[in-house]
């Protein structure tokens, strides 16, 4: 018999060692269903991984897909360090887009429109993440529940405006009108899709490492997240690092629509995001809730992505290989992270 | 003439809101049972998702239904199972593992989906569960059309919701799930193991998933499609608190949000939709939320719900 037994500190290579190892088993649960699919595994893994890294132009491809992943994975990293169980990524990203669709579509210089754009779209995150936070703080309310349910609201809501009032009274299409020209992002790189938003993302990142890190209110929400009980006792307004935290997360999530509708789609639209809400629970997981590794594990998933179409178009296997890997990745992590706080030890057996 | 119209009219409404009520009945009485027994399973959507896939290709592969109905219920067990073993054995976070099992099953079902029936420009079709009228019952003015005209699925949904009350309120092992859903601890002390207990209670909760999954690829569209479920088993989560874990409640919840959601269709295609129909699709969610602020004065949620139980932590 084995059983789990706690273990009184963490050597410090698990950090780097446990998301490899995680990713390495799904890697190697996945190449079952590539042998499955009749395609070599080698071969399949080794198109994906071409795809998204093999020239410049498809490393700009899968930093484009990283750049809204990033930002949810530190929306969902924060919060839950916080363990304000913030589900709701993935209507916060929504309302992001929406408000910084609406933004873009005034007439206005460039850099101020990007600017509001960005303002507007972290706010109306915010202001959704605030909602179970509120509902928490206030009336004891599970935040896992209210947040999740919240996404359908706002995804009901996105879809009554552009089948509603943006809807393409042209072509009929539910669709948003574009928004203006001049408040598209900027493209860094001659060629590509590379726009402004994914510098962003990526300079996000280490700033959120520094807030919580280095900063007071990092501080709190690690101690709050850590034990409440210890931050109450500390002095620390529990309710209130709640409510920051909320704010925080739901403005990084925010912003990952902003960059969606600013940087690559230009309107918004009912697919704008492909869960990248819910992706953003796998990245927080693989970085282990911590902001610089996030950067990476968004990057991963992102080449996962870009990788599977590509994979799809030479060999054949089903390109929603992807939402299987990243589903998988996630299992496989959080079995990883188990070996954090325990080992395996035999039991029953002589001493 | 006018007054045959009418009745048709209703006949064909209640109808409607039966039809689609049972798989959110089926879905809301698996989560419930999972829940009552302290374990939140937000792996529904994916569940459902693999379970409709599973069921439809194995009806259609086989032409037998109720193959197709077996293993949808066997997929819905087997994911449960999985869901359990995260989080009751190894007691992992159950959100962040129920968004795991949903991530992964929706995957794997739309990557097996697309593996054995290829890109199709139309999605290929079965010929789904055809109503099945109960002789006297449905001759019953009204309610016998709507309630007695329907498919076995939907006869089981009815039959299920008093079996769940009774099984749960009145059955030793009923009793040993809503132990460990309060407390534990005491439920170890007694002697009723909690490990098992909620292995059982996650596994027939992804049974009734299952269920529910036939039924939308089965019955209602008789093809599966990549938004077969679209929600429906976040609208389950959002029922079982609104029916406060109680099988009748739920049951009733579901019924009150198939009406509403009949409603909603029904004003869409007469035209009369001033009112945008997302605003009705909205309405469960803001309901349950709202309802959860209420509530929480006098706390009605499984204690031990989101708990891990390990025995040797005291």
């Amino acid at each position: 018999m084995f059983r789990l037994e706690a273990r009184t500190s963490t050597p410090a290579w698990f950090n780097l060692a446990l998301p490899i190892i995680a990713i390495g088993a799904t890697l190697v649960i996945c190449s079952g269903l590539i042998a499955l699919a009749g395609a070599g595994v080698l071969e399949a893994y080794g198109v994906m991984l071409s795809a998204s890294f093999g020239d410049s132009y498809a490393i700009t491809e899968t930093l484009v897909r990283a750049a809204p992943m990033i930002f949810t994975g530190l929306a969902v990293a924060v919060a839950f360090r916080a363990k304000f169980w913030n589900i709701g990524a993935e209507g916060q990203l929504l309302a992001g887009a929406v408000a910084s669709c609406f933004v873009g579509a005034i007439p206005m210089p460039g850099a101020l429109a990007i600017l509001l754009m960005a303002l507007a779209g972290a706010a109306a995150g915010a202001a959704v993440a605030l909602v179970p936070a509120t509902l928490r703080v206030k009336f004891k309310v599970d935040d896992v529940v209210s947040s999740l349910l919240l996404n359908s609201v706002i995804y009901y809501a996105l879809m009554a405006l552009i089948e509603g009032p943006w809807k393409d009274s042209f072509s009929g299409y539910p669709i948003s009108p574009p928004i203006e020209d001049s408040a598209n992002f900027p493209v860094l790189l001659e060629g590509t899709r590379l726009h402004l938003g994914v510098i962003a993302a990526l300079i996000t990142a280490p700033l959120i490492g520094f807030l919580i890190v280095r900063t007071t209110l990092g501080f709190r929400i690690r101690v709050t997240g850590e034990s409440p009980e210890a931050a109450r006792y500390g002095g620390i307004n529990v309710e209130r690092v709640l409510l920051s935290t909320a704010l925080l997360s739901g403005a990084l999530a925010g912003l990952a629509g902003v960059g969606e509708v600013g940087g690559v789609h230009f309107q918004v639209m009912s697919d704008i995001s492909p869960g990248y809400g819910y992706s953003g629970i796998v990245v927080a997981m693989l970085a282990r809730l911590n902001p610089l590794g996030v950067v990476p594990a968004a990057i991963f998933l992102a080449a996962v992505m870009t990788g599977a179409e590509a994979m799809s178009r030479a060999t054949g296997v089903p390109a929603f290989l992807s939402d299987v890997i990243q589903g998988t990745a996630l299992l496989a992590m959080l079995v990883a992270l188990l070996f954090t706080a325990y080992r395996i030890r035999r039991v029953g057996a002589p001493a | 003439m006018s007054a045959v119209f009418e009745q048709i009219f209703q006949v064909g409404f209640l109808a409607a809101i039966i039809r689609i009520a049972t798989p959110l009945a089926f879905a809301t009485l698996g989560e419930m049972f999972s829940e009552r027994a302290g374990v939140l399973n937000l792996g529904i959507e994916g569940i459902m998702l693999l379970s409709a896939m599973t069921g439809f290709t194995a009806a259609s592969l086989s032409g037998n239904l109720w193959l197709g109905v077996l293993a949808a219920v066997l997929t819905g067990m087997l994911m449960g199972a999985l869901h359990a073993l995260f989080t009751v054995a190894l007691g992992l976070s159950q959100h962040v593992c129920g968004i795991g099992v949903t991530l992964f099953s929706s995957g794997l079902a739309y990557f097996l989906y697309r593996l054995i029936f290829g890109q199709q420009s139309v999605p290929p079709s079965i010929k789904g569960f055809q109503t099945l009228p109960i002789p006297i019952l449905s001759d019953i003015p009204v309610l016998g059309p709507a309630v007695f005209n329907q498919f076995a699925l939907v006869y089981m949904a009815i039959i299920a919701i008093p079996l769940a009350a009774f099984i749960l309120y009145r059955t030793p092992w009923g009793l040993s799930v809503r132990m460990v859903g309060e407390n534990p601890r005491a439920a170890d002390s007694a002697g009723v193991s909690v490990i098992a207990t909620r292995f059982q209670a996650v596994i027939l909760g992804g049974a009734l998933m299952g269920l529910a999954g036939a039924f939308l690829t089965m019955a209602q569209f008789n093809a599966f499609t990549f938004g077969v479920v679209s929600g429906r088993g976040w609208v389950a989560i959002a029922l079982v608190v609104f029916g406060r874990w109680d099988p009748w409640r739920s049951a009733g919840a579901a019924l009150l949000f198939a009406f509403v959601d009949a409603l909603q269709l029904r004003m869409q295609a007469s035209g009369l939709g001033h009112i945008p129909y997302e605003a009705f699709l909205m309405l469960p969610f803001i309901f349950t939320i709202v309802a959860m602020a209420v509530m929480s004065r006098n706390a009605v949620a499984p204690s031990a719900l989101l708990k891990p139980f390990r025995r040797e932590e005291r």
